[in-house]
């Protein structure tokens, strides 16, 4: 296939030539970054959580009297036990994703909870039972042990009394980067100090706290007596018996205890509010992308319809003297790519623009290398498919318009 | 002329209605999208006190005693001891002290209903004329309930229809925690955008400032009867230090209560800036709070100080526009397509004598029918993107709605848009040689 006649007749339709290249052009750098967004959020949504998301329904109890708490609490846990089909009850403080934290600073060293950087933990408290009614995954060293449960109370500053601690994997790897952390101590303020017991798969915290999908993760766990700020509580059950449980439960409370307000939700339910935003927000980006690229197709089909209409005396001359279909389909897809490829070429400089500025405005991180031949690929195919139509119907000119004066 | 060019346009658009429709289609969805989201920004960053909010300033002191790295700016909310000095002194037209709301037990005295978590805002007198509060039933309570830590509340309408049936509650009991507190108004349904009063710590959200936009609590109650109803029960915005549980409030190393205030000229404006600086600086002196740096933010600047627009909705409104872009060009090439298919009847026109311009006139009403036409398609279509967008779990996604304003934005806008994708082809067509097209005829 030859270009230069190509070349030669798209000189002479400058404007509309220029007019596909930009349109290629802007939805290329478009197409790049929504899919990046898309990725992004899709990736954020799946953020993984090493609790039994599918068999834990969560009933948070507000309003619990202070003065009776201790034995409040343990009569609703003994409630929920008795549902048939309920493995483990436990309550404690927060649950992931429920935007509601207890977070506080935490080092390595006394003199460490002083620096700017030191880490913000998000702090889980924890009644007996806590860790298997979560569904912790335990990697390294051990749960509680009745003793801690029976020593740990709420003391100044809202911190347990107890002196023992479970840390997720990545706050480990935060706290001690390349040492174990079993056996290690954790500062909190200046006085209070936590021994490292177990080092568990990493569990979100209730909310991002500012900082991204790094510290998502920075979660620690202390077992704790009941008291009135300890008022989640976690039923633990098979998925299948989940949605009835959390309804007997709900009612049983509410039986219980008339002066409390009794919420229950399945965990599921938590983290699909937590990201309904980011949901639609996938969804609307899906809805721009496709529209845009239909945008785009329709654009390229109307005006190579207009060149090949324009062009049926040249096309019947050129069969005439010998050119077959396929030299008509190939001079129109070979245009289309040209034009494509100019298209692209200045699309990926647009997008990596675009990125750049998005990267100072919004938070957004730099894109990978691959999404800009990617879309390339994408925007080719697209053009291809686009110009396939009209180019049969060049194609299908019989010679013998050639002969007739138009 | 003009109907002339009218019939011809209508004329034009029927010959070839496949094009026509990509066209129309074309404009339609690049306004509905555009439209869409510049709508939701458009209630999004209004002024949820218009007229007024010029008016309505945030004060902030740093009262942080603890030296240590450098402070460039007064943290959100003040503690106990710096918001009451400065409201007590009353320097301002009007002065309000807020807390961070936080849900608390309620229920109605005299009713059957179980309680209910409702989100509970403690606050001063001033806080309802200065706000302009809607009253349905009663009033605000007086400055002397300020004082006198009376049990009184004011509760939104839509908890009145929910505890009283929409009924007159005023004089009714509500309680909230273990306090009886006595209804003393019914505020009329009000929902400002944002909740101006709420929005704090937008620096820390990473744009993420959807929250912004909920509903205004259900109960307001003042500011110094919380303080015994709800002892240990606040929320903070910060702390310099570990407050201990069951630490009394008014002594807690943290900062929890913001302070608005209202001043009605700019020498009193001034005036209250120097004030708040000479309690910075003497406070410092004294030794109770470390650092000097105070801010005094009218309200548009202190929901711009926090980013108050999330940043999904900026980002989604520059889509949009860009999207619209790509419908712009692919118009402009639909109808330079059109235009120069007709070139031998723009030849005949102008070989009897139509001048450029007139050549111009006929294309551009051409273009600006299809405009039209798209416009119409765009608003409906934008009304499907509102009905979308309202379907959302946003806080604001009851907010969404087209006003007037923004009905007449979209027909200007399609108008405008396709006037635009029209000006090349109409000038490429108005240069056609009439000779040339004539010969080939």
């Amino acid at each position: 296939m030859q270009i230069q006649p190509i070349l030669a007749a798209l000189r002479k339709h400058k404007i509309p030539a220029l007019l596909i290249v930009l349109e290629i052009a802007l939805a290329c750098a478009v197409l790049c970054n929504a899919v990046f967004m898309i990725g992004q959020r899709v990736s954020e949504i799946h953020i993984p959580n090493a609790i039994d998301e599918a068999g834990i329904s969560v009933i948070d109890v507000q309003g619990i009297d202070p003065k009776t708490a201790n034995a409040d609490i343990p009569r609703y846990l003994a409630t929920l036990r008795q549902i048939p089909g309920v493995a483990v009850v436990a309550a404690l403080n927060m649950m992931p994703l429920t935007n509601n934290s207890w977070n506080t600073n935490v080092a390595t060293s006394p003199a460490g909870i002083m620096a700017k950087d030191s880490p913000n933990v998000a702090e889980y408290l924890l009644t007996k039972g806590g860790p298997e009614a979560l569904g912790l995954r335990l990697l390294q060293g051990r749960f509680f042990n009745d003793d801690e449960y029976a020593d740990s109370k709420l003391g100044d500053s809202y911190l347990p009394t107890g002196h023992t601690v479970v840390v997720t994997r990545s706050l480990a790897k935060r706290l001690w980067p390349g040492q174990g952390a079993l056996g290690k101590q954790i500062w909190v303020g200046k006085s209070n100090t936590f021994t490292v017991v177990g080092v568990v798969a990493d569990v979100l915290r209730p909310d991002e706290n500012g900082g991204g999908a790094a510290r998502f993760h920075w979660s620690m766990f202390s077992p704790i007596n009941p008291h009135a700020s300890i008022q989640t509580f976690a039923v633990r059950s098979a998925p299948q018996d989940r949605d009835r449980v959390l309804r007997e439960g709900v009612h049983k409370l509410e039986a219980l205890a008339p002066n409390v307000v009794v919420k229950g939700k399945t965990f599921t339910d938590i983290r699909d509010k937590y990201f309904a935003n980011t949901r639609s927000m996938v969804w609307m980006l899906v809805l721009v992308c496709v529209v845009m690229l239909a945008v785009t197709a329709f654009g390229i089909v109307g005006l190579t319809s207009f060149w090949v209409g324009q062009r049926r005396r040249q096309i019947g001359i050129r069969r005439a003297v010998g050119a077959t279909r396929r030299h008509i389909l190939n001079y129109f897809q070979t245009e289309n790519f040209l034009l494509s490829t100019a298209g692209v070429v200045i699309g990926m400089l647009l997008a990596f623009g675009i990125n750049l500025y998005l990267m100072q405005h919004y938070q957004m991180t730099r894109m990978p290398w691959y999404y800009l031949p990617a879309s390339a690929v994408a925007l080719w195919v697209l053009g291809q498919l686009a110009v396939l139509g009209p180019a049969l119907r060049a194609a299908n000119v019989p010679p013998v318009v050639a002969t007739r004066s138009v | 002329m003009f109907t002339y060019y009218l019939d011809l346009a209508v004329r034009s658009l029927r010959r070839n209605p496949v094009l026509t429709f990509l066209m129309v289609l074309a404009i339609a969805v690049g306004i509905g999208a555009a439209m869409t989201t510049l709508t939701v920004m458009h209630v999004l960053s209004g002024d949820p006190l218009p007229g007024k909010s010029a008016h309505v300033f945030y004060a902030q002191v740093d009262s942080d005693p603890t030296p240590g790295y450098k402070h460039t700016e007064p943290p959100d909310m003040m503690d106990y001891r710096s918001a009451t000095d400065l409201w007590s002194t009353h320097r301002a037209d009007r002065q309000a002290l807020v807390t961070v709301p936080k849900p608390l037990k309620i229920r109605a005295s005299d009713s059957s209903l179980p309680p209910l978590m409702e989100p509970v805002l403690f606050t001063t007198s001033d806080f309802f004329p200065m706000f302009d509060v809607p009253f349905e039933y009663g009033s605000g309570w007086t400055a002397a309930d300020d004082t006198d830590r009376a049990r009184v509340a004011v509760i939104s309408s839509d908890l009145n229809n929910r505890l009283f049936g929409g009924k007159d509650s005023v004089g009714k009991t509500l309680r909230v925690r273990n306090a009886d507190l006595r209804i003393v108004g019914v505020l009329k349904p009000w929902r400002p955008s944002p909740l101006f009063y709420d929005v704090r710590g937008g620096r820390f959200a990473n744009g993420d400032t959807a929250g912004y936009y909920g509903k205004p609590e259900g109960v307001f109650a003042p500011f110094f009867t919380g303080l015994d109803i709800n002892e240990g029960n606040f929320w903070w915005f910060n702390c310099w230090a570990m407050p201990k549980p069951g630490e009394r409030m008014v002594n807690a190393p943290c900062n929890w209560v913001g302070l608005w205030v209202q001043l009605d000229s700019p020498a009193k404006v001034a005036a209250y800036r120097t004030f708040l600086d000479h309690y910075a600086q003497q406070q410092k002196a004294l030794g109770r709070i470390g650092y000097t740096e105070t801010r005094l933010r009218d309200l548009m600047d202190w929901l711009a100080f926090n980013h108050f627009v999330p940043s999904d909705v900026k980002l989604q409104t520059w889509l949009a526009f860009a999207f619209l872009a790509i419908c712009l060009f692919n118009t402009v090439g639909l109808l330079l397509a059109k235009f120069m298919r007709r070139a031998g009847e723009i030849g005949i026109r102008r070989a009897l004598g139509a001048s450029r311009r007139a050549v111009v006139a006929q294309c551009l009403t051409e273009a600006g029918l299809i405009g039209l036409i798209g416009g119409l398609g765009g608003w409906l279509l934008t009304l499907v993107g509102l009905w979308l967008v309202r379907q959302q779990q946003t806080p604001y996604s009851g907010l969404v709605h087209m006003d007037v304003s923004m009905f007449i934005v979209t027909f200007v806008l399609a108008i405008v848009v396709s006037l635009i994708a029209g000006a090349l082809p109409a000038s490429r067509a108005s240069h056609v040689a009439p000779a040339l097209q004539i010969k080939t005829l």
